[in-house]
């Protein structure tokens, strides 16, 4: 076989596998992004019950009621809320009037059905999305 | 005064950076002797500044000394002593600092154990080492000092994030570290050799120490992170496709790469400049793990530290880092003289193919992890890429990886048969293949897909063990004959096939924490009894206990199986008194965590990973599950890879690096937490 020849297979073989892994990618990204939406988004958009999306904002003081493994909460951007229930462990960092990512779906009820709900390192830190969340709504005040 | 004289130290190494980043440079273009030996004299010379300054740092917080305003922030002085040492590289200068330290250790390590390498091509190494010096010590001193003063100095300190005090969490840094460090090494060999316009299997030689030490270091530091995930976080599993995560992993598959193919350049003096490139987008990715972990431009559980500035800095360094080597190796690799040819079917170009989809699966981690910030900047729309994408993408991938793994080192050099090579692995193939079977009838026909990877991960296993058989003549020669064949095997033969069998022990791990893990969570009074996956699980009593600079609550739960008792687990969860944060223990090796409902009932959550009904089975699983396996599998990686490296430098006759010493370094860390 000619180096040549080689060459021209190497590259065959790098593209196919190129391929593959592009239509992967493709086909995977079409399926699996999560969206992020405030409150206010969701009372806008309609979006349809049992796609996955995550509900950032803060849970709003004097929301939280728990019975047994059940949780539910509401979360609001300041502007418009939106109900949760959650059964299952809430991170050590979740309190009420703090900033809080649920992933999940809506039921057909309207009621946010978090199957997760997502822990923080830090209490201090305020994920990004919730903070331009709150920030759109209007009501941002800048800490500090 | 002491933290005064740890800056002025950082600003001296700073100067000497300079120096040794241009002078020896110099001296290698003209051949100028004397100038090429100033590289190694400042290399020393810089090691001892940082040093010194990164000891200042560790002395401020060991007397907490709170009139510096990273100790204050940082610091209490009622921690104990681990992690106030732990916590000079628990911050952003600080582990900026402990960057700068390992690039400059790194540096004078390749000073003094380089003294056989050609003058030109050392002083090279030592002066690009030094220019990514220069970038790190100026980020320092310019945007995050960690001598900065405060006055008055509080009477104590905000103490440290009580998550990161834990031993896992002590060591994750410095290890993880020393694999993007050492990754800077391989870069100024492949910068260096460019400028010689010269790459040969001795250059390889030289490199492959330094990636097999980074990539070392890179594995056990990723190993003990997904540790701490897996029992302190109580997250339940060991990898959740997080930015941060992602951000280490690219490295590692680059650099699992860049060890293959410079492989062939030792061995048959081919893929030269694809192993220069694969040694500038190993250390890129590194960067970009920095960058992506110290900017916060991407949502993540780990973004604690945030600081735009920071991060612009850091992107114009990467950007002059990748971009420059880049450039050069456009301009410089074709320069490269061409070597040894080689047919499809051989052992080169089973290389080849490990490249091909090991760089592969690294720019899909890459395309997942970055797309989110590109869609924000393009469209503002918010998204998240998680496991799900990984799942879809990164799986196939890697099954095409792990079925092509065990039939490379079956292929000769230059020239192979495929089929011969595949005969010799019928009996690894028919043992994964049961096992698939097994685990998909035990698992009830759910989950075909984890079934099918658990028969993957006995396929790395049987074929390694398969490759090391055929190698000693295993059965179709006498024992003596065997033994004889084992003795004089190559160590480099030996760690290969521990590692890759060890690949497959992760793979077990993974898709039996994936697939077959069984949660329950449950309310529980004191006094109460509940079954679980054939457990009987007693909260016996709930204590108080004080801690160091802590109190928990600790539950006593006694564990029985099939009316004999089984183990007793204390979960504790701490209340820091310092940040009033809580943190939940879990215990050891299992995943028991619970919390206190406002009823002064427990919530238990307790996980299993052994849902079988198939009775031998779980025995199996439960010892999989309670060491943690992903850890366990990646240690003896690391434990082959050394044996490895042994065998390397023994073949260049240099001094040693003693493997015992990181095998107790290894085993030390380990026991602190038993």
């Amino acid at each position: 076989m000619t180096p040549k020849r080689k060459r021209l297979w190497l590259l065959l073989g790098s593209l196919a596998v190129l391929g593959v892994a592009a239509a992967l990618v493709l086909n995977a990204l079409n399926d699996n992004l999560v969206f992020f939406y405030s409150p206010s988004q969701v009372t806008e958009k309609h979006i349809a019950p049992e796609r996955r999306f995550r509900l950032g904002g803060l849970v709003e003081a004097g929301t939280v009621q728990k019975n047994g493994q059940e949780v539910r909460f509401t979360v609001t951007d300041t502007h418009k809320t939106v109900q949760v229930v959650y059964r299952g462990l809430l991170p050590d960092l979740f309190r009420e009037g703090q900033g809080v990512v649920a992933e999940g779906s809506l039921g057909a009820d309207g009621v946010f059905v978090a199957r997760e709900v997502l822990a923080k390192h830090d209490e201090n830190y305020m994920p990004p999305e919730v903070a331009k969340a709150i920030k759109e709504a209007g009501q941002w005040r800048e800490k500090k | 005064m002491i933290p005064e004289l740890g800056h002025f130290a950082l600003v001296l190494a700073l100067a000497v950076a300079l120096i040794q980043g241009t002078l020896p440079l110099i001296g290698a273009a003209r051949g100028d002797g004397r100038l090429m030996e100033l590289g190694r004299t400042a290399a020393l010379t810089q090691a001892f500044l940082v040093i010194l300054a990164f000891g200042a740092l560790t002395q401020a917080f060991v007397t907490s000394d709170f009139s510096v305003a990273n100790v204050v922030a940082n610091s209490h002085s009622a921690k104990p002593l681990l992690y106030k040492i732990s916590g000079v590289w628990g911050n952003h200068e600080g582990s900026m600092l402990l960057w700068a330290l390992i690039l400059a250790l790194f540096g004078a390590a390749v000073a003094v154990f380089g003294v056989n390498l050609p003058d030109s091509l050392r002083s090279r190494v030592l002066a690009i080492q030094a220019l990514i010096g220069v970038g790190f010590l100026a980020f320092i001193l310019f945007t995050s000092n960690p001598f900065e003063r405060v006055t008055p100095a509080p009477p104590d300190g905000n103490g440290l994030n009580p998550l990161l005090q834990d031993p896992g969490l002590a060591f994750h840094p410095p290890l993880l570290y020393l694999g993007y460090v050492g990754f800077s090494v391989t870069y100024a060999f492949a910068i260096a050799a460019l400028l010689e316009g010269r790459v040969d299997a001795a250059w390889a030689r030289w490199v492959r120490p330094w990636t097999l030490a980074a990539w070392c270091f890179l594995t056990l530091g990723i190993a003990l992170g997904s540790w701490w995930a897996y029992y302190i976080l109580g997250w339940g599993g060991f990898w959740f496709w997080d930015p941060v995560e992602n951000a280490s992993l690219m490295p590692w598959l680059a650099g699992t790469a860049l060890l293959h193919s410079a492989i062939v350049v030792e061995k048959r003096d081919a893929l030269k400049s694809w192993t220069v490139l694969l040694a500038i987008l190993a250390f890129s990715l590194s960067l970009l793990g920095t960058f992506l972990v110290r900017s916060g431009v991407l949502t993540s559980v780990h973004a604690f530290a945030q600081d735009p500035a920071r991060g612009l800095y850091i992107l114009g360094f990467l950007l002059a880092v990748t971009g420059g080597g880049l450039a050069l190796y456009a301009w410089r690799a074709p320069t490269l003289q061409p070597g040894g040819m080689f047919q499809p079917i051989s052992r080169e170009g089973a290389l080849i193919l490990n490249n091909l989809l090991l760089c592969t699966l690294a720019a899909t981690v890459l395309l997942g992890t970055l797309y989110p910030l590109f869609l924000d900047l393009l469209t503002g729309n918010k998204v998240s890429v998680g496991p799900p994408f990984f799942n879809a993408t990164f799986v196939p991938i890697s099954l095409a990886l792990f079925a092509a793994l065990c039939v490379g080192p079956f292929l000769g050099w230059k020239r192979a048969e495929l089929w011969p090579a595949l005969a010799q692995l019928r009996i690894a193939f028919v043992i994964s293949v049961i096992a698939a079977l097994v685990a998909g009838y035990a698992a009830d026909g759910r989950a075909t897909l984890a079934a099918v990877a658990f028969g993957f991960g006995v396929w790395l296993i049987a074929g390694s063990v398969a490759e090391l058989a055929s190698r000693l003549r295993l059965g179709r020669a006498p024992w003596i004959e065997t033994m004889r064949r084992l003795r004089s095997t190559p160590r480099a033969s030996i760690g290969m096939t521990i590692s890759h069998a060890a690949l497959g022990f992760v793979v077990l791990g993974a898709v039996t924490t994936a697939a077959w893990h069984l949660e329950s969570i449950r309310t529980m009074k004191p006094g109460e009894t509940i079954a679980f996956a054939g457990y009987q699980v007693t909260l016996q009593r709930v204590d108080s206990v004080q801690g160091p600079n802590y109190v928990a609550e600790r539950a006593t739960l006694a564990v029985t199986r099939g009316g004999k008792p089984f183990t007793v687990l204390q979960p504790e969860r701490r209340l820091f008194l310092v940040q009033r944060r809580q943190v939940a223990e879990t215990v050891g090796d299992y995943d028991l965590s619970y919390v206190t409902t406002a009823d002064y009932d427990y919530m238990l959550r307790a996980l299993a990973l052994h849902d079988f009904r198939v009775r031998y089975l779980p025995r199996v699983f439960v010892d999989f599950q309670v060491g943690g396996i992903s850890t366990r599998g990646l240690g003896v990686t690391i434990r082959g890879n050394l044996e490895c490296l042994r065998s390397r430098r023994e073949h260049l006759n240099a001094p040693p690096i003693d493997p015992a010493f990181f095998l107790r370094f290894a085993r030390r860390i380990f026991q602190l937490r038993a």
